[in-house]
């Protein structure tokens, strides 16, 4: 269906279902409770991150995932996408739809020179290279571009402002059409709440469509092409391919993918700040992809799916939740298992990300969608070895005679 | 003139830390072949390392000093440092101005320490492993190493000041014959020049004139032919990761007074280090330091006001600049090799 | 007129000459040996023919055509295959997908944007690499990743995607080196087999005289750069110049 495979179309379609569905998936305890002050993540805020870099990281994982080029820069893309689009609110209205465009094609238009030149280089040249660059544009950023990006101040929307596309009646938020960016419907049921809003939900479907774009990707002869060039790039060149243009296309792509992901930020809360672009911006996405599993489909969401949670409940917990948790337990315990919890939440959530991240890269090379098939693995092969035994072992022997 | 020279000064305190860092990168990835992202959260270490020292040596008990009176007329209680009460005033407080310079000795054991523990408990296992897994993994460490300094010391820079003796300015112009107050050089600046190309010299002796530094330089040239020697490789490769962490570390350490120790001075450091390697030549250790140099004082000159009026915010972008243009005409760096990090 | 036609060329790398003067002509159709003790040239030559490396002077033609300054992904679009020492394929791909990135090439070209389609549509490209690796008897491992294949069939898989680009000329580099005599018989009768079936020009270096006398029709003997001979197998055995290049003139 849709051009997928069985197996892809399921993939798809479970995306699609957990996007859509998150605002309930993701507030499993009532509102108002202990747990679901501490683990609820359906809220607007949130829920725009995870399918915001979500998208960022889908496009990382076409470049790095296929072709093996370690990009220490994309935030970036990230970066120039916000303020491309935050001028378009600036200049002609609060829509949307021409903001999130330019900022595409700002990031592409990025890419285009940043790829063309460390594409020259491959390994941690490549890496190097593109560091270097997005080090300078947040450099520029502060310094030379101030008339562009505001400086320290960051850049937003001040009613002195042109916006030349504006009528008097035009919501002064972002909106799609008219359409507000932060309209949301409220439901209750029972002690449950749960929130819908347009933001998100524009979010989600731009996480779909970019989820459903790398599948076609992946699956493609150009999506081959790339994984060929990350197995061999000297066979690749004496097949009478020109690996240059393959990896320089990828690169654009997933540039303009964070290019996206930079105008959906934007469009969400419209002000930006160099520090989107800042290297530890890029280290982050290259850890939700390293996490997640790099070169498989569903491995960024999930990836930058956790990564987002973790930081945003992780660094919520305080001493005082810890108390509430641990209140059961005899005072000696209690205090020594805040002891040992405490310098990894709130705070923490640093330290928390970094040893994950180690874990995952020691044990996990594949990330987390490797390590649920492995398992998944093993518990098919027991339940094989459980039931089909004899099976097997008439199959080992087909010459042996029926009794 | 003057204003040259003062430039290159200005360059040769920066530069020489990025040297140091740089020649530790080096070394490791030289002889290891590993790509070390935490190298300047050892950086970071040394520089606490000062910190540490400082406070152990204020480390202070209540004394009552009957020769002083509050208010009362009662006997002052005022806090004493131990170190005045062991050594004498004098002495002890000569100890305390001096924890920078002190605290290299305290460097020396922790380094050698925590290299070896980073080397024996992670480093090890990823030596085959592709540079991309060691790149994310020493990452990953560099972000536990500084979360867990900040989870001691706290997020603030915290000052730790120059000896007396070498606290102040000098004016170096005089000396060579220009105008008075022409150029005028912190003190501490020079001696951390100077500490530097005694470190600097001292390794590179200990890789010319030893054995041990004889394999290693075979091993830099050749890693494979070295193992098949039958050389005990394993354990001169933890010493090396020792001596480049304890590089590091007193790199870091003698830097506290220039810039006051933070918990994030590791990357920031790190990220300029790894572009002047690539620059100077992976592999390539007068490359690395040269590098270290040149990109120190680059920034310096770029710093001049004359330079800034004319290509405006070119200060913070000359390295990565200047890196870039160096990649893309000699891709193996200044001083590179053929054949090192090249699939 | 020879299919591939290398005149004057030279090569120094530094003080050392690797190639002097060297004059090859390969005529259409023919297994062509180039052989010689190490050091002469052998690898130089081929990598200037394959445009890894850019003589100094001299000329290559192949039909017709200069490919003196092409990169190595344009020559190889002219017809122009090669088989490495140690056998070069996408370890990571599977053994269908190794064979279709040749196929793509041959019909797409050095670069198409095809990032929409879908490979499994890609009926013709699919059957043409599945013809071909039931000619090299590996249909059954198609599925398979190509790093877990054995030494053997790696070579095998890499004569595949080369044959199916129908290559004018296939450049081997030592095909049988390091291999066990069993696998060198075999790498032999694979290489003939490809011969009877189709019109194909070859060109191999090789160290092993039993590969060179089994299959070779014309042999270059290559020594400090410079041919010395060019021979029948037959009268190449024999010839005190051959003689002199192995085993040094003090045997002579």
């Amino acid at each position: 269906m849709l051009g997928l495979t069985s197996r892809d179309f399921t993939l798809f379609a479970i995306v699609c279902a957990l996007t859509l569905l998150a605002p309930i998936i993701l507030n499993p305890f009532p509102t108002g409770s202990a747990l679901g002050a501490s683990f609820n993540a359906g809220y607007p805020a949130l829920m725009q991150r995870f399918a915001i870099f979500g998208i960022l990281v889908v496009g990382f994982n076409i470049l790095f995932g296929l072709t093996g080029y370690l990009s220490f820069g994309h935030a970036a893309f990230l970066g120039v996408g916000s303020y491309a689009a935050v001028w378009m609110f600036k200049l002609l209205s609060y829509n949307i739809v021409p903001a999130i465009v330019l900022s595409i094609i700002v990031a592409g238009l990025f890419s285009v020179v940043i790829g063309y030149v460390s594409l020259r280089r491959s390994g941690i040249y490549f890496s190097i290279l593109t560091l270097a660059f997005a080090q300078m544009c947040y450099a520029l950023a502060y310094s030379v571009f101030t008339p562009l990006t505001n400086g320290e101040t960051g850049l937003q929307v001040y009613t002195s402002d042109p916006q030349v596309l504006m009528s008097p009646g035009d919501p002064v938020v972002p909106h799609l059409f008219g359409l507000q960016m932060n309209t949301a419907e409220v439901v209750r049921v029972g002690p449950w709440t749960w929130t819908f809003e347009v933001g998100y939900y524009l979010c989600a479907i731009m996480l779909i469509a970019a989820f459903y774009l790398s599948i076609r990707i992946f699956r493609s002869p150009f999506g081959m092409m790339l994984r060929a060039i990350k197995s061999n790039q000297t066979r690749m060149n004496y097949t009478g391919l020109n690996s240059r243009p393959y990896t320089l296309a990828a690169f654009i792509i997933s540039g303009m993918y964070a290019g996206l992901a930079g105008g959906l930020l934007a469009a969400m809360d419209p002000l930006t700040g160099a520090e989107r672009m800042y290297w530890t911006a890029s280290g982050e996405i290259v850890v939700m992809a390293i996490l997640g599993g790099v070169g498989t489909l569903i491995g960024p969401v999930v990836g930058s799916g956790i990564i987002k949670y973790l930081e945003n409940i992780v660094s919520k917990i305080n001493e005082n939740i810890l108390h509430q948790w641990f209140a059961a337990l005899p005072d000696g315990l209690e205090n020594v298992l805040i002891g040992v919890v405490h310098p990894f939440v709130g705070e923490g959530w640093h330290l928390t990300l970094g040893l994950l991240f180690m874990v995952v890269v020691i044990f996990l090379p594949g990330g987390l969608v490797e390590g649920g098939q492995r398992v998944g693995a093993m518990f098919s092969r027991k339940s094989r070895n459980a039931s089909g035994v004899e099976a097997d072992a008439a199959a080992q022997n087909p010459n042996t005679p029926a009794e | 003139m003057d204003a040259i020279i003062l430039q290159i000064l200005n360059g040769l305190d920066k530069g020489s830390a990025y040297a140091l860092i740089a020649l530790g990168l080096t070394l490791i990835f030289g002889t290891l072949g590993v790509v070390n992202f935490a190298h300047g959260a050892l950086f970071m270490i040394g520089a606490f390392c000062a910190v540490t020292m400082q406070r152990l040596l204020t480390l202070s008990h209540v004394v009552v000093d009957e020769s002083q009176t509050d208010f009362l007329g009662n006997p002052l209680a005022v806090n004493v440092p131990y170190v005045n009460s062991i050594f004498g005033e004098e002495l002890g407080q000569a100890l305390i101005n001096w924890s920078v310079p002190l605290s290299v000795l305290l460097v020396i054991p922790v380094m050698l320490l925590v290299g070896w523990a980073i080397e024996r408990g992670l480093i090890k296992h990823f030596y085959k492993r592709p540079h991309a897994d060691q790149i994310l993994v020493t990452f990953g460490l560099a972000i536990v190493l500084q979360e867990i300094i900040r989870a001691m010391y706290g997020a603030n820079p915290i000052q730790s000041p120059a000896p007396p003796l070498f606290s102040g300015s000098v004016d170096l112009g005089t000396y060579l014959g220009f105008q008075a107050n022409a150029i005028v050089y912190p003190i501490w600046r020079l001696v951390y020049f100077f500490f530097s190309a005694i470190i600097i010299a001292a390794v590179f002796a200990f890789l010319q004139f030893t054995t041990f530094g004889m394999v290693v330089r075979a091993g830099m040239a050749d890693r494979e032919t070295v193992g098949m020697l039958g050389i005990d490789i394993d354990k001169r490769f933890t010493f090396m990761f020792g001596l480049a962490a304890v590089v590091a570390g007193m790199a870091g350490a003698m830097y506290a007074p220039i810039l006051s120790p933070n918990y994030h001075m590791g990357m920031d450091f790190l990220v300029l280090s790894f572009v002047v390697v690539v620059v100077g030549g992976m592999g390539s250790l007068p490359g690395a330091v040269a590098a270290g140099f040149l990109l120190g004082i680059l920034q310096g000159f770029a710093s001049m006001n004359e330079v800034k009026a004319v290509l405006p915010g070119i200060d913070q972008i000359v390295i990565y600049l200047v890196a870039i243009i160096i990649l893309l005409t000699r891709p193996r760096g200044l001083m590179g090799r053929r054949g090192v990090m090249e699939d | 007129m020879g299919i591939l036609e290398v005149k004057g060329v030279n090569k120094r790398f530094g003080g050392l000459q690797a190639l002097g003067d060297v004059n090859l002509s390969v005529k259409e159709n023919t297994v062509h040996a180039i052989i010689g003790p190490n050091g002469a040239g052998k690898s130089t030559l081929l990598n200037c023919l394959v445009g890894k490396l850019i003589p100094d002077s001299g000329s290559v033609m192949f039909d017709g055509q200069s490919v003196l300054g092409r990169k190595p992904h344009e020559i190889n679009q002219m017809g122009i295959s090669r088989v490495f020492q140690t056998p070069e394929i996408f370890a990571d791909l599977t053994v269908l997908e190794n064979v279709m990135i040749p196929c793509f090439a041959k019909r797409d070209g050095a670069f198409r944007m095809h990032a929409i389609e879908s490979t499994r549509h890609e009926g013709d490209i699919i059957a043409q690499a599945k013809a071909i690796l039931s000619d090299v008897s590996m249909l059954e491992k198609s599925e398979m990743i190509a790093s877990s294949l054995s030494r053997g069939d790696k070579r095998r898989l890499e004569m595949a995607m080369c044959l199916v680009q129908e290559p004018r000329l296939l450049l081997l580099d030592e095909p049988t080196a390091g291999m066990a005599r069993a696998d060198t018989n075999n790498t032999i009768e694979l290489l003939k087999e490809i011969k009877a079936k189709r019109d194909i020009t070859m060109c191999i270096i090789e160290h092993d005289m039993h590969v060179v006398f089994s299959l070779a029709e014309r042999i270059t003997v290559l020594a400090q750069g410079t041919p010395l001979v060019e021979e029948t197998p037959e009268n190449i055995k024999g010839h005190p110049k051959v003689r002199e290049a192995y085993l040094g003139e003090a045997q002579v």
